[in-house]
């Protein structure tokens, strides 16, 4: 369960904060909003994991991060990594952050390695460009990098081409090359989405030990609050472009306070749930992102709607970090 | 093993030329002999032994079938037979001559075509939907749009006879009379190129793994060299096939038009003078040109693609 | 899938991969309508200026061919002695000026290009016909029978057709009838190869499926099911093929082994006009012009119709 000891010591600032964090795409349909304005703040050593729906603008929230916003899409807001303002900053100034301070690994490990190029010259191109190493120590640390994440024979492997690599191997390859030049910062979106459950499990654990044995920060974005039970030390809950809940792993398991969290918990097959309970899917869909109405985006699927959710609802946070953005006063007791 | 895959690749496809080769020459074939009159109906009907001669000459007197297989075995010893119309000339020394003229100006082309079409292809996708990628897509499309026997005339009028600078025509191997038919042919293809260059380097461009890559940092200059060129090229290797069919058709008419004694010209003339032997020797050894070059972009393209190259599994 | 609704363009938005698209999952399980499919395409297609320009000319072009001729006071045939390779002039009445043999530029710029437009309309219907027939049986019956028939048109695809279309003029004669069918039936390779694909994907849809659980007969699942949903490439891919049929049928004229006096067409008034370019430059400018006007605006339309219902190639 998350581990609410923080491995860093307390006063130190946040090695990530998001101010207001904006994201729009211009479609031949119209403006669509991605993102409209969230805030959160990553302290050193923290795993964070940002579960939402398809479309509720977690993966533009890393995207936009990391500078790789699609061409049509623009991004407002601040990202204060370091001291330094990544939206402010210019393609070259981010270069020098991407894959050194911050790396990120991607969902779709069949397609996010290139098939035209070896392991080893993905690899090494990283250290080369970020440390100035020459080819063959670059190679050496790849080559410990890959035996890291426990790929076998990787003197020989490195030498092998994508396509001869499983799908979960694939993904270890990108989570080596994500943690070469030992960044501060690990965004992974969606990691396992594409896997099998097995290997899903193999590479949450993979993450789960890299984590123990650094001191790296970690974003997980996923649909599935299954997968980042074990690992995240906070969870943020977005629906519809916003973030709705925010606490602590065991807050949001035990104690969920938005009727949207409570949802996608109930659609989770879980082990500990007292039998006779069915799995439940929240009925409809989430609003229209071209024209999102005033109000609360989740009212017209929730169960606890009333007229005062005509009204864009407050984000009502406690002093222990805890926030829900609900009409509902919070640590109402919770039916289950 | 390293090769094994292409290797095998190669093989296979090999094997699968031989029933497009086969149909080739049975087509050819068997439209030259259904074909109303032969080459020997003049205005004046020859005496019937002269007739009776010339048809044993030329195996003409056989049952059909038996000349289809004497057809195939000259074939395969690459013997095409006298030419009708040029009398003392085999198609094979029709070939010999006219080849060469051919080959130079559609290699020449080729040459030209790559080079230009690619690199326009990619200064326009790398300036999507600027004034450079529309003035460059403008100028393909109409590239594609004109024919190139209304190109050639323009060209001649404005270079040859309206400024002077070059021939108009004629051919002696020298580079000023090569220049006007080599553009020519190659506008079209230069503007085919562009198209698709743009395009695939778009699409890659819009890739996962270009996606990771800016994520690793790389300069954009980087990324493109390493990651992105060798893909977005692809496809033109692939087109390389066509275009030589293409360039090949094309040379007919060039040669044509600014009077180049090339294979191209003793086709047409061939053709309208129903020199069967000439018109099916050139159909032949034109698809045969084609079929080898799309062999070798297709060995090329599996060189070029690790999936191909490396494939363990059949 | 071939023609995506509105939620492909809000894929577009993001790089993620479908499954995973901020939008599109939501907005797909929205019913699907299939009007509003076609009007979305055709409002992006009256969006594309180059596209709409295009059409309009071709309109004017279509109505010039078929009425131009009746406007002037000269007939195509009529040797006007008195203005031999005389220039464009208002006062002759020879708008276009005349050729070698005082023919009227303008009729028989217009009367070649009904030659034209109609060969380029009819060859692509022959090869409209055999293509999708062909692509739709291959991609129905799938297996071996698909297996076979697409090796047969790979077979086919490697041989040099412009050759052969030449071959055929050379046998069997110049005439018009057989340059419609000579330049359909090497045509419809590309049409049966993209048709094959479509109707490989559309034949697991739930729909036809569905159908065939019902007991619907094969060629009524082909003709009521999967005919219609490929009349969106379809239509792009006759857009495309007429202009490319027009450019074969100028090619032949222009040597010689098209279409034959009196009958004329603007490949063949190109190579008269190239003759005398020297002396009357504009016998060759307006066919010429004609010509690739007409090209442009062909491929013009048949990007734009791509663009209108494959969005997904534009970001």
């Amino acid at each position: 369960m998350a581990a609410e000891a923080q491995k860093v010591p307390a006063g130190k600032p946040p090695i990530l904060r998001i101010k207001d964090l904006k994201v729009s795409f211009d479609t031949p349909d119209g403006e669509v909003h991605a993102v409209t304005g969230l805030d959160f703040e990553l302290a050193h050593g923290e795993t964070l994991a940002i579960v939402g729906e398809s479309g509720s603008g977690k993966s533009q929230t890393a995207m936009a991060i990391m500078g790789l916003l699609a061409e049509n899409g623009t991004a407002s807001g601040a990202a204060i990594f370091d001291d330094q303002d990544l939206m402010q900053l210019s393609q070259d100034e981010l270069n020098e952050v991407r894959g050194k301070e911050i790396s990120m690994i991607f969902q779709d490990p069949m397609t996010a390695l290139n098939p035209y190029l070896t392991i080893e010259k993905q690899m090494i191109e990283v250290i080369m460009h970020h440390q100035g190493l020459g080819r063959e120590e670059a190679r050496a640390h790849a080559v410990e990098m890959l035996r890291a994440v426990r790929i076998a024979d990787p003197e020989e492997r490195i030498h092998d081409y994508p396509h001869q690599y499983s799908g979960g191997m694939r993904q270890r390859v990108l989570i080596a090359m994500g943690l070469l030049c030992e960044p501060q910062l690990l965004i992974a979106d969606e990691p396992t989405t594409a896997l099998d459950v097995t290997v899903q499990a193999q590479i949450i654990h993979l993450i789960a030990e890299l984590r123990q044995k650094s001191s790296m920060s970690i974003i997980i974005i996923t649909h599935d609050l299954a997968v980042v039970a074990d690992i995240a030390d906070h969870i943020i809950v977005m629906y519809a472009g916003q973030m709705v809940e925010r606490g602590t792993a065991r807050d949001i398991f035990y104690r969920p306070q938005h009727p949207y969290t409570q949802g996608l918990l109930r659609s989770v097959p879980r082990l500990d749930r007292v039998g006779g309970t069915a799995l439940q899917a929240i009925p409809g869909n989430p609003p229209n992102p071209v024209s999102v109405p005033a109000g609360c985006r989740f009212r017209d699927r929730c169960e606890f709607a009333q007229d005062a959710c005509k009204e864009d609802p407050p984000l009502r946070e406690t002093d222990d970090g805890r926030a829900s953005r609900c009409v509902l006063e919070m640590d109402r007791e919770v039916s289950r | 093993m390293i090769q094994e895959g292409i290797v095998r690749h190669g093989i296979g496809r090999l094997v699968s030329l031989i029933p497009t080769l086969l149909m080739l020459i049975t087509i050819a074939f068997f439209l030259i002999r259904v074909a109303p009159g032969g080459p020997f109906d003049s205005e004046k009907p020859l005496p019937p032994e002269i007739r009776a001669n010339l048809d044993a000459k030329y195996h003409l007197d056989e049952p059909l079938v038996q000349q289809y297989f004497r057809y195939l075995g000259q074939i395969l010893v690459l013997d095409f037979g006298p030419s009708y119309q040029y009398k003392d000339w085999t198609v094979n020394e029709l070939i010999a001559r006219g080849f060469p003229v051919s080959l130079t100006i559609g290699g020449l082309a080729m040459v030209l075509a790559f080079v230009f079409g690619t690199s326009i292809g990619i200064a326009a996708a790398l300036r999507q939907n600027s004034a450079v990628d529309y003035g460059a897509m403008g100028f393909a499309m109409l590239g594609i749009s004109i024919p190139n026997f209304v190109i050639a005339p323009a060209l001649i009028l404005l270079f040859a006879v309206y400024a002077g600078w070059l021939p108009a025509g004629g051919w002696d191997w020298s580079v000023q009379r090569m220049i006007l038919p080599v553009v020519t042919l190659a506008l079209p293809v230069i503007a085919y190129i562009a198209r698709l260059t743009r395009g695939s380097m778009i699409e890659v461009l819009h890739s996962n793994y270009i996606r990771t890559a800016r994520a690793k940092g790389l300069p954009m200059s980087q990324i493109i060299r390493r990651h992105a060129l060798k893909p977005a090229l692809l496809p033109v290797i692939s087109y390389m096939g066509p275009a030589t069919a293409g360039l090949i058709t094309g040379s007919v008419i060039i040669e044509r038009i600014y009077s180049i004694p090339g294979l191209g010209s003793y086709f047409v003339t061939g053709a309208l003078n129903r020199d069967y032997t000439l018109v099916m020797g050139v159909v032949i050894f034109y698809g045969v040109v084609i079929i080898l070059l799309n062999f070798i972009v297709d060995l090329l393209y599996a060189w070029l693609n690790p999936r191909i190259r490396y494939d363990e599994a059949s | 899938m071939q023609l995506p609704p509105k939620e492909t363009l809000l894929a577009m938005a993001a790089t993620e991969t479908a499954d995973d698209d901020p939008f599109a999952a939501a907005l797909a399980q929205e019913p699907v309508r299939g009007r509003s499919l076609w009007s979305d395409a055709w409002h992006r297609l009256l969006k594309n200026r180059a596209a709409v320009t295009s059409g309009v000319i071709m309109i004017v072009m279509v109505l010039m061919v078929i009425f131009g001729p009746m406007l002037s006071e000269w007939s195509g045939d009529y040797t006007d002695w008195d203005h031999t390779a005389a220039p464009p002039s208002l006062e002759t009445g020879h708008w276009f000026g005349t050729d070698a043999v005082g023919r009227d530029i303008f009729v028989r710029t217009l009367e070649g290009g009904r030659i034209s437009l109609l060969v380029g309309v009819v060859a692509t219907l022959v090869s409209l016909i055999i293509g999708v027939s062909y692509g739709a049986i291959a991609g129905y019956y799938g297996g071996s029978t698909d297996k076979l028939m697409m090796r047969i048109v790979d077979i086919i695809y490697a041989l040099p057709f412009m050759f052969f279309v030449i071959l055929l003029m050379v046998v069997f004669g110049r005439n018009i009838l057989l340059i419609f069918v000579a330049i359909g039936a090497v045509n419809w390779l590309d049409m049966a190869r993209i048709v094959r694909g479509q109707t490989l994907g559309l034949k697991n849809t739930e729909y036809v499926e569905a159908a065939r659980a019902c007991g619907v007969g094969h060629w009524a699942i082909i003709r009521r099911h999967i005919v219609p949903n490929l009349i969106g490439v379809v239509m792009v891919y006759v857009t495309l093929t007429i202009p490319q049929v027009i450019l074969v049928e100028s090619f032949l004229s222009f040597l010689g082994l098209g279409v034959q006096e009196p009958m004329s067409s603007w490949g063949a008034l190109v190579n008269d006009g190239a003759q005398d370019m020297e002396s009357a430059p504009w016998t060759l400018a307006f066919p010429a012009a004609f010509l690739t006007i007409t090209l442009y605006c062909f491929n013009y339309i048949g990007d734009g119709m791509r663009d209108a219902l494959d969005p997904k190639d534009k970001s």
